[in-house]
């Protein structure tokens, strides 16, 4: 088996038997992506080549702070195989950039502001030449003092990293009259939490292809979430006007907010241009984690405040997010930390301030569940102390309080729709517990840590731990937020065709099945087409905050409907019916089930074809006291983590994870599982397993080597109840369904890991260290059985006396 | 140097093969097969699996030197004259497949794992895919294909 090797050819799979997979929205449609993916023959961005092509490398800083004096690139330049070496010199247009706030240097230039910071580009024959010739830059650094945390930042006299200062954005939030409500407060709860940096480490490493056009312009053949945002951002920084810089999308292997910055883009296009050869640039891993943003570590302060009877009165929060050395979409992460910070609760009182600074770390922007993720592992912790002072079920607590349709959030706005908290918790609940370890015959590789456990399980707990988490669907706080798509309906010789254009990113989620799926249900044609996704139509917005099927989703439906109408017009006129009672089935146009005229008639030569942009409702920013409607619509889910925590050992074995999740409406029931396993699985890793280590700014652990992915062997069973709560704002009353899970799981599990240990367990990533208690203090109790109101098993010993 | 091995059945040369080479980067670069893939480029996430002279390794760690002679099966190799392999069906029904960036390896690896234990318990399953990292699925639906595929394959 040979490929042609002389196009790059874009990576969706065009229109070919592969990609008809019969079924509208309800059914479990097989990807139209899914054979070319399965036999190896799907083109990744990686994985194109074009002949002449060269290979693009990027010298990085070695210094999360440093001047830079002077750069000598003659060594490089000499270098047989080199075709050029760039600096910020020759960046033709803005030297800047970034999604929100361009503050971000496409090289860096006079200093340096976190370890693996872009300084100097090489094209080159062969990898290894472009690697040579990097090692052979002469880069003379003045190194300076490091801010290593936002709490440094933030303090009197720190450094400032940029000329507006390092307080990137305090977003505050006064709701009620916190100061007269503590007076009604008759137990409170105050917690200090942590939670570490985690990586999207999404598998297909940081790539593309840049073609120069001969004119001047380029064609970027590229991975990212939001094709035109980079378009603008390349635009900007090339100097060059929109239609000469082409964006498509080629095949991206996982997302989950790391491509929506910039990595390689700008470089690939600059190397094209300069050389006129083709440029590829793919990221090794080490380079992946210094090329994209990570989710923010953040440090939380909590104090709740409730009756005796349990009924929240006021919450108090001061979050403070590191953003590292570059603004990315901290400014957005900063206010959902904030908005959501009091969880999906009933609140009546809340003053909560949250603070995102620069430091010398990582720079920090979107991943998975965007600043909803830190504030969930504070507030569920909260929930839990405050039951376990109340003496009160953890469950009857939650669901006392519990939000529902109509609660107002802090922020003053309304929910509107379903809010099924309390149902959630219910189904969760109502779920068998698994059995318990099981006695002499257990299997060694059950044990935490598997056959390495050198023990035989006598120190090991069992614990329960649930929690419940929610966040906004779409972007918030006034984003003009749309997306566009082209839908296109003709007569080919194999009857008619849907084909669906769009500049939407499959990123791995399925949105490509499910643009189909809408085709083929709005207007009744077996045989859909989705284009690949380019910058020839108008934007889609980001692949991000659970929006793709939402707005793309949208988009597709609506612009099936005008060709429905437009087509039911012409029906009407040319056959006498009555254009309301029309309907498309199987091809054909039918009344009351009636066959009124096949599509191959009535269209005949002449396709229709819709271009429509769906917008969702207005949103508005947040005032001083952080009052107003700055969201769509949200999105719910729970989680019950069961684990094994042998509590001599420090080791953790997932027992199960069952999970509620109201998906509003599961358009591909399989992809919806699909989401909610994986984000279940992320949210496992960041409970447990996954943390950039960073230590006065360098990155320790750039490595699956050293950071840890969970594996097969770290994910138990899932245990998933979707509900389908239609949204009535919603296209078919889909909610969001990509990040919840990701929200609800890592509290649920450290919730577990309390239970069993009866620690505190403060910081997340729990380690080993922590859960024996080197880094945590003695336990706090004796674990009891059902001590914290969850299970029914304590330790071995106890569960022996019983 | 200049490289001949057997790749999916055919004899194929690769030359002007730089001494560094991994037998994934000939693969990828030379030979036009880049259904391995490039995850992590240091023998931990399973991507790159391929079968040489049928036993499974990460094409990661090899030399293209020590492919020399050698017989090699991709990704691409696994599918016959009829359509898919049963492996590759039962990824693709269960949904056990997304982004896809890990799919190859994971089929290489359950393809080896039946071909050596046609009905393997979940220990087993999980046991012998524990060297492959899927950072979309949860593991959930490939361990469905796992099951489907074997339930298929036995006789």
């Amino acid at each position: 088996m040979t490929r042609a090797q002389t196009t790059p050819t874009p990576t969706r799979v065009g229109p070919g038997p592969t990609t008809f997979s019969p079924g509208g929205i309800g059914e479990s449609v097989r990807r139209p992506d899914g054979v070319p993916k399965v036999t190896g023959e799907f083109e990744f961005s990686s994985d194109m080549r074009l002949d002449g092509m060269l290979w693009g490398a990027t010298l990085r800083s070695p210094h999360p702070s440093a001047r830079i004096w002077s750069m000598d690139l003659s060594r490089a330049e000499a270098m047989p195989g080199v075709r050029a070496v760039l600096t910020h010199e020759d960046v033709p247009g803005r030297k800047v950039y970034g999604m929100e706030t361009p503050d971000q240097p496409v090289l860096a230039w006079d200093r340096v502001r976190y370890q693996g910071e872009p300084v100097a580009l090489v094209a080159a024959d062969h990898p290894e030449t472009a690697k040579r010739a990097l090692g052979s830059i002469r880069v003379d650094y003045e190194v300076l003092d490091v801010v290593s945390s936002a709490e440094e930042a933030l303090a009197e006299g720190a450094p400032e990293l940029h000329p507006s200062g390092n307080l990137l954005r305090h977003v505050r939030i006064r709701h009620g009259d916190a100061e007269a409500a503590e007076a009604r407060a008759e137990v409170v709860v105050r917690g200090e939490y942590e939670i570490g940096m985690q990586d999207q480490a999404f598998l297909g490493p940081e790539s593309g292809l840049a073609v120069p056009d001969g004119r001047g312009g380029v064609d970027l053949y590229v991975a990212t979430q939001w094709l035109h945002v980079d378009q603008d951002q390349l635009a900007e920084s090339l100097g060059l006007p929109h239609d000469m810089v082409r964006l498509t999308l080629s095949g991206v292997g996982g997302a989950f907010g790391g491509r929506e910055d910039l990595s390689m883009q700008v470089h690939a296009c600059m190397l094209a241009l300069h050389t006129e050869r083709p440029v590829k640039i793919v990221y090794d891993r080490e380079e992946s984690f210094y090329g994209h943003v990570h989710r923010h570590p953040c440090k939380m302060r909590y104090e709740h405040g409730a009756t005796r009877s349990g009924e929240l009165v006021y919450v108090r929060a001061s979050l403070v997010l590191d953003g590292g050395a570059y603004a990315s979409s901290s400014t957005a992460v900063v206010a959902n930390a904030a908005r959501f910070a009091c969880g999906p609760y009933r609140v009546p009182n809340a003053v909560l301030d949250a603070y995102v600074a620069y430091t010398n770390n990582p720079p920090c922007g979107a991943m998975r569940g965007f600043g909803a993720v830190q504030t969930c592992f504070g507030y569920e912790s909260q929930m839990d102390k405050l039951a376990e002072k109340l003496g009160m079920d953890p469950i009857e607590l939650r669901l006392r309080n519990a939000m529902k349709e109509g609660t107002r959030l802090p922020t003053g706005q309304k929910i509107e729709g379903p809010a099924p908290v309390a149902e959630l918790l219910e189904k969760l609940r109502e779920m068998p517990l698994p059995e318990g370890p099981g006695g002499g015959t257990r299997d060694l590789r059950e044990l935490p840590g598997g056959v390495s456990n050198t023990t035989h399980g006598e120190g090991v707990v069992r614990g329960v731990g649930y929690a419940v988490g929610f966040k906004n669907v779409g972007f918030s706080e006034g984003f003009d937020d749309y997306s566009t798509a082209r839908v296109r309906l003709s007569v080919t010789d194999d009857g008619p065709l849907v084909e669906v254009h769009t500049a939407a990113a499959e990123v791995g989620q399925g949105l490509v099945t499910v643009e189909a799926q809408i085709a083929r249900t709005e207007l009744g044609v077996e045989k859909v087409s989705v284009l690949p996704a380019d910058t020839r139509v108008g934007s889609s917005g980001s692949s991000s905050a659970s929006r793709q099927t939402y707005m793309t989703g949208g988009a597709v439906k609506l612009a099936c409907e005008a060709i429905r109408r437009r087509l039911f017009e012409t029906v009407a006129e040319r056959h006498g019916e009555d254009p309301e009672g029309l309907a498309l089935e199987n091809g054909s146009v039918v009344s009351d089930g009636r066959f009124v005229v096949a599509l191959d008639e009535i269209l005949g030569a002449e396709p229709i074809e819709e271009t429509v942009v769906h917008r969702h409702v207005e949103t508005f920013p947040l005032d001083e006291d952080g009052q107003g409607d700055a969201d769509v619509t949200y999105a719910f889910s729970a989680h019950r983590a069961v684990v094994d925590v042998d509590v001599e050992l420090g080791l953790v074995r997932v027992v199960e994870l069952a999970t509620a999740q109201d998906v509003g409406k599961a358009l591909n029931p399989q992809a919806v599982e699909g989401q909610i396993e994986g984000g279940t699985a992320q949210g496992l890793g960041l409970a447990l397993l996954e943390e950039i280590q960073v230590r006065d700014g360098r990155v320790l652990n750039a490595s699956f080597t050293d950071y840890l992915l969970p594996t097969i062997l770290d994910m138990p069973p899932v245990r998933t109840e979707i509900l389908e709560l239609a949204d009535p704002g919603a296209p078919y009353g889909l909610r969001g369904v990509g990040e919840p899970p990701n929200i609800s799981t890592p509290p649920a599990v450290v919730a577990a890991l309390r239970d069993a240990t009866g620690r505190e367990l403060p910081r997340m990533p729990v380690r080993p260290e922590a859960l024996v208690g080197i880094a945590d203090g003695p336990p706090r109790r004796r674990p009891q059985p059902g001590s914290a109101g969850y299970g029914t098993l304590g330790s071995l010993e106890e569960r022996r006396d019983q | 140097m200049r490289l001949s091995c057997v790749v999916n059945g055919e004899e194929r040369e690769a030359e002007n093969v730089w001494e560094g080479e991994s037998l994934l980067y000939v693969l990828r670069e030379r030979l036009g097969l880049p259904g391995s893939k490039n995850a992590c480029l240091q023998g931990e996430c399973g991507s790159c699996s391929v079968y040489m002279d049928g036993v499974i390794v990460c094409s990661c760690l090899v030399l293209a030197g020590q492919a020399e002679g050698r017989e090699i099966v991709t990704v691409e190799g696994l599918a016959g004259e009829g359509g898919l392999h049963p492996v590759q069906e039962a990824f693709l029904e269960t949904g056990g497949v997304q982004c896809g960036f890990c799919t190859p390896g994971f089929v290489v690896a359950t393809h080896d794992l039946l071909s050596r234990n046609p009905g393997p318990s979940d220990a087993e399953i999980r046991e012998a895919l524990a060297g492959n990292l899927c950072r979309c699925t949860g593991y959930e639906k490939i361990l469905d294909a796992v099951r489907l595929a074997a339930r298929r394959m036995s006789p």
